[in-house]
């Protein structure tokens, strides 16, 4: 095998089974997911615009499914994954500029970010279930 | 500057394509536009809970949510794209990788497009 072709024998990151989870590596794979969840949700608020423009009959079905229990589910999910990540969003801004780096400012940031998105999603389920 | 990869690295060719800042800047650029964005939407969908068609029409056809819902569209969708370029370089290789992104760049495209062209139409009438 020629040198180019030799395959390198890096260390490997910590394996998933031994690993002890933190709060901060917790919020990084769940800002992943609510991301990967939102780029589905922007797909599902062009349906529903596009579905507006169509027909009454083509916006009828698309609420008969937003007011079934799936639909709910992933309208309540839509707005978790946004006040997450978005509240999340915000704390990687802060990184990016270089502030709050140090282990106590990521988890305190952390835990802000936790609260105030869980606060801001059942705020929005009371309002949003109210007004059906 | 000096180069500092190893010389095995240089023989094997691989590195920076040097559009990686592009990239990484437009992700936060988007980010920073989609904070109000996103808690002006947020709240939008919230209070149009129970709305009927008429209701949500005329509150997508008038101007300032014109101008808005596209940016949150368009935007959003931009974001997103970027980001799930990442996931599918993060954990896909090969031929499969290029399917992938090209796939979710050009369904990006058109979603965000057929939004556009609805929000237009419901506001212009047509």
């Amino acid at each position: 095998m020629s040198v180019a072709n030799r395959p390198v024998h890096r260390p490997l990151s910590p394996h998933l089974q031994i690993y002890k989870p933190q709060l901060t590596s917790m919020l990084s794979i769940l800002h992943r997911a609510t991301g990967i969840a939102l780029a589905v949700g922007a797909l599902y608020l062009a349906v529903w615009v596009m579905c507006a423009a169509a027909s009454p009959q083509a916006y009828a079905s698309f609420q008969g499914f937003n007011t079934s229990i799936l639909g709910r589910f992933v309208l309540g999910g839509w707005l978790f994954s946004a006040f997450f990540h978005l509240c999340n969003g915000i704390r990687h801004l802060f990184w990016d500029a270089g502030y709050g780096f140090a282990l106590k400012d990521a988890y305190r940031s952390g835990w802000i970010v936790v609260a105030v998105s869980l606060i801001a999603t059942v705020l929005s389920w009371i309002v949003g279930l109210r007004l059906i | 500057m000096t180069d500092r990869r190893t010389p095995l690295a240089r023989a094997r060719g691989l590195g920076s394509a040097k559009d990686g800042l592009h990239h990484w800047w437009i992700q936060r650029l988007t980010a920073i536009a989609l904070i109000p964005l996103v808690v002006w939407f947020a709240i939008s969908l919230v209070m149009l809970s129970g709305a009927d068609y008429p209701v949500v029409r005329a509150w997508i056809g008038s101007p300032l949510v014109m101008v808005l819902l596209i940016l949150t569209v368009g935007v959003g969708l931009h974001h997103g794209q970027l980001g799930l370029q990442v996931v599918w370089e993060d954990y896909t290789e090969g031929a499969l990788r290029v399917v992938l992104i090209v796939l979710t760049k050009f369904l990006a495209a058109l979603f965000g497009l057929g939004a556009i062209v609805a929000v237009l139409r419901i506001g212009l009438g047509g």
